[in-house]
This record gives C-alpha cells, structure tokens and sequence, in this order.
C-alpha cells in the first residue's frame, strides 16, 4: 500500500509573475493589518508609522493586478472574467466561496478599495498636519473591515495552492498559515525600513522591531509544522533541490531573531540609545528578512513544478 | 452506437485496454476532426509512443506501459505490455471545473466537461487540479484546451472522432448506462478466462464520483498513472484545513502586535 499520496498532476507553471504576486500580497495585506493595529491599540504618536504602514501597503497593491493581469498571457484582455462569468445565457457576478482563486479574486477587488481610501485618507492627513484620522468611530470600523480583509488576502494564496492536486501544495494545510506570518514578518521589516524617509515614525521603529521578532517566531513555528505535514504526506523529497531558498527564507527568520536579542536587551536601557541601536540594526534585519519572505515562496512554488 | 443523441442523458467512453492495439487511430481521428495541429514532431524513445502526454495538442494519447515485470502464464508468453487510450475522464465531480473562478468549464446537456473558450482567461487553475494532467494552456488562444467529447459532433448527433476511428472498438462512446451494462459483461467473460487482474476503473463511484470516460484496466491504476480510489481527492478537501490553519495564525499574529503594539507607561 501507498503511504504517500500519489500524483499524476500536471504542473500550472505559476512561476515568476505568480511569485512576485504572492510576495506583494502578503506585503500588502500584512502592511494594511499592521497600520491598523497600530491606529487601533498604539499611542498617537504611532499614527505616523500607521500611514507609512498605509502607504507601503498601497505601494505593494498597484503590483498585484499588473502581475496577475500579466500572468494571464495572450488571454489578459479577459481578466475581468474572474469577477464576471460571461456565459452565455448564464452572465452574472462569479464567486465560488470554494474556489480561493475565486474568494481572492474579489478579496483583491475590495481590498483595493480599502487599500487606496486608507493611503488617499493618509495623504490628505499629512498634507493637512492633522495628527487625528478621519471618520471617528466609523474611520476606527473601516480600517477593521480592512484589516480583517487584509489577514484573508495575506494568506488566502497559500490556501490557494493547498486547494489543487499539486504534490506539496495539497499535501499540506500549513501553506496559508507560512504566507501570512511570513508575510506579516515581512511587512514588519518593510515598514522598520521605511521610517527611516519618515522621521516622525522612528518613534514606534522598535516597536515594529518588536512586532517583528514576535511574527518570525510564529513563522518557523508554521515552517517547522509545514514540514512535518509534507514528510507524513511523503511528498517531502520533492522540495529538497530548493534547500537553497529554504536557508534563505531561514536566514531571514535568524536574522530577525537575532537582532531582537541584542535589542530587546537595550529597552531598559536609554530611549535614544535604543534608538541608535535600533537604526543601524534595520537593514541588517529588513534585508534578509524581505529576500527570505520571496525566497520561502519562490520555494513552496517550484517545489511542485 | 446506433441510438440518436439526446440532450438531457449522460454521455461517456467505454476504453476497453485489454483490445487497445496502439494504432493511434484515435489520436489522428481527434486531431483531424478538432483541427488541433499537435505538437512538435519529436522522438521520445519511449516504447512506440512519440506523443508523450496529453495536453493542448493531444486530447487522446495512447500510452504504451512495458515496464510491467514479467508475470507469463506460461513459457513463451513474454512480459505485459499494456497500451491504454487515455482521455479526459469528464468526471461526475471534475476536479477542474471545481476551482475555475470564471465559471468557463460546465456540465454540458450530454453530462460532459466541456471548457468554453470565450470565457475562460488562461488562470491555469485547473491544470493545477486535474488530477489526470489532462488540461494544458494553449499559448496561441492562451485558454485552457482539453477532449470536449466531440461537443460539436454531438450537437449533430455524430459520435466523437476517436471512437468512430477505433478499429478494435476498444474505444466505444454511447449512453453511460448503456456503457457500463458492457463493461460488466466484459469484465465476467475476462475473469471467466481466468484474466483476474482485469478491472474497471471509474466505473462505479469510488474515484470522483465516477467518471463518464472510464476504462477497463489489466493491471492497478497507479501502473497507467491513475490515482487509485484512496488517492483520487477533489481539491476543494483542503479548504476548511487551510482557511483554518490561516485562521490560527491570523489570531496569534494579531495577538502579537497587539502585545508589541499596545500603550505603553513611558519608563
């Protein structure tokens, strides 16, 4: 008998513009979620970092339909049928809450939506030197609503590949869960990495240092999960030539850790020393932790292919 | 099949391997009536078969199996040597049209799978479903291709170009009902011979609710590269898991940057 699950499927060759897509969603998404949280639960002086988490969140969204609509080669003119099913005596809305191609094809829609009134609501915030958000209570609910949707278009790629025959990908529940801490791991390191063109954000630098660290423990938790699932699915072999991109995606998970030792120990410590410290520690930590987001992906991608 | 096509009743092949004699007429019959130009000319050295897989180009492919080990019944039988029509299987539970996000693949009034050109975009969403690899893109239209079961040719009430094609009538398309009633007939008089390791695959519900193109096998499925009944799941089984797992991970990662996030009393 057959321990491991058996495959005969063909590979869908989603390869670079796929990848580039799932590393701008998961920036995407987990930038929205961060900004909110920190809008939500953070001291006022965070709200600087949160529109920079608004802007980098609206930077990595205009990728996403170009590489998809790309992705599509000569049919992309019909990009619009994944909202739209255009059968003939059968035309309406398409969504198939069992299809994530389908769920995430929407979940881009109007997370875009969101997206681009957040970043357009920071601007106009920082053109005005308000230091208030707008909308009050229901400002507070539309960046909920946002966040939430942000989590879902962070990981739903993951369960996207999970939702095939591919071996790796169906082999495992796990592929989500990796997207989204690596993608909001990744989103922390971009944003530590951006306050330095915002002077006023440098105020919660260590905390996104901190939110950081947090993110890539939870991630090698999921990886370290990940593994066990293919090695009990005996699919595990197939994604052993990518142990390149896997210490890649590792060494960006170190990276971060390490750097959260040496500066958690300095909180104590002075504010501006932090500081200091925290500053020249950025690019050595966004760095690698942002190859590491795209290699964990480009290696769960060519794993099956 | 003598009996007019109806729309309204289930429609399918019958692929008896055990009188497949690898003639390929089927591959040609497909291709000259679909008017699908076929791959690049190229020498596999793959037993006789040069056509490799199926895909855009290839709706039949007739697969050649000579890695069977040695099982004669007697001296001077040699070893097996399988060949199978392979096809899309049109699946009662197509895995395929399952995932499609632009509704492009129905179930056509003859309950086969059929992939409307017009509206499908290239996702290549169910290349990556089909547990048969039957579905490649085709980089000219940059849609989905695959067997439509002669829809057309049906539409005129016309059997499909393979089945018409086979000599051997190892390939015969008619009413399921009708199909399987045959191939209960012809897997007694085979087990009756003593051919015991004949068996039908598809025929009953047990792989993706059972498949309109089905077959009669002379040896397991796996050896034809054919997910066995333990094997054949839709993709749609890893959904709750993965949304679940993703959940988890959404509630601890929120968790965390609360914790990192929150207000803090300035030491």
């Amino acid at each position: 008998m057959y321990l491991a699950a058996e495959h005969f499927v063909r590979a869908p060759q989603w390869t670079w513009y796929i990848l580039g897509y799932f590393f701008f969603a998961g920036l995407c998404g987990g930038c929205y979620a961060l900004a909110t949280l920190l809008r939500l639960v953070g001291d006022p002086r965070d709200e600087p970092a949160a529109r920079l988490g608004f802007y980098a969140s609206f930077a990595a969204l205009i990728f996403c339909p170009i590489l998809l609509t790309a992705d599509l080669g000569a049919s992309w003119s019909k990009f619009w049928h994944m909202l739209i099913d255009v059968t003939p005596g059968d035309t309406g809305l398409s969504f198939k809450y069992w299809s994530p191609m389908s769920v995430g094809a929407w979940a881009l829609f109007i997370l875009g939506l969101f997206v681009t009134v957040s970043a357009l609501e920071a601007y106009w915030l920082d053109r005005r030197k308000s230091a208030q958000p707008l909308g009050g209570v229901a400002g507070r609910a539309f960046n909920i609503v946002g966040g939430v949707l942000a989590l879902f278009f962070a990981s739903y790629t993951g369960v996207l590949l999970s939702v095939s025959n591919q071996p790796v990908w169906s082999d495992t529940w796990m592929l989500g869960a990796l997207f989204l801490a690596s993608g909001l791991s990744g989103s922390a390191a971009l944003m530590a990495l951006l306050t330095r063109y915002r002077p006023d954000s440098v105020f919660t630098l260590d905390r996104i240092l901190e939110a950081e660290a947090y993110f890539s423990i939870l991630e090698l938790v999921v990886l370290v999960l990940f593994f066990i699932t293919i090695i009990a699915a005996g699919t595990a072999g197939r994604t052993l030539p990518m142990f390149l991109l896997w210490l890649i995606a590792l060494a960006g998970i170190a990276a971060s850790l390490v750097a959260a030792r040496g500066h958690l120990r300095l909180l104590p410590g002075g504010r501006s020393a932090v500081i200091a410290r925290a500053t020249t520690n950025v690019l050595a930590v966004a760095i690698p932790v942002l190859v590491g987001v795209l290699a964990l992906r480009a290696a769960v991608i060519f794993s099956a292919q | 099949m003598a009996t007019a096509i109806k729309p309204g009743e289930s429609y399918g092949f019958f692929t008896d391997t055990s009188i497949c004699i690898g003639c390929k007429a089927c591959e040609v019959a497909c291709k000259e009536w679909n008017q699908l130009q076929g791959d690049e000319p190229k020498f596999l050295a793959d037993s006789y078969d040069n056509t490799g897989q199926l895909d855009d180009q290839n709706w039949r492919h007739v697969k050649f199996i000579d890695e069977v080990p040695a099982q004669s019944v007697d001296s001077g039988n040699g070893k097996a040597w399988l060949m199978m029509s392979d096809v899309c299987k049109h699946c009662k539970h197509a895995s395929c049209m399952e995932v499609c996000p632009t509704g492009a693949i129905i179930r056509t009034e003859f309950d086969t799978v059929f992939i409307q050109q017009d509206v499908c975009n290239g996702c290549r969403n169910c290349v990556a479903a089909c547990p048969y690899s039957v579905i490649a893109i085709n980089a000219a239209t940059g849609t989905a291709h695959k067997c439509t079961l002669c829809y057309d040719r049906l539409q005129g009430g016309l059997q499909p170009a393979c089945a018409k094609a086979c000599p051997t009538q190892s390939i015969t398309f008619g009413p399921l009902a009708e199909l399987q009633q045959a191939a209960d007939v012809r897997l007694a008089a085979l087990h009756s011979q003593g051919v015991a390791q004949a068996q039908l695959y598809g025929r009953d519900d047990t792989v993706y609710g059972g498949l309109n193109a089905f077959f009669l096998l002379m040896d397991k499925p796996e050896t034809y590269g054919l997910p066995n009944a333990a094997n054949a799941g839709l993709p749609s089984r890893n959904n709750v898991g993965g949304y679940l797992a993703a959940l988890v991970t959404a509630v601890l990662g929120v968790f965390a940057g609360v914790v990192a996030f929150r207000r803090r009393t300035e030491s």
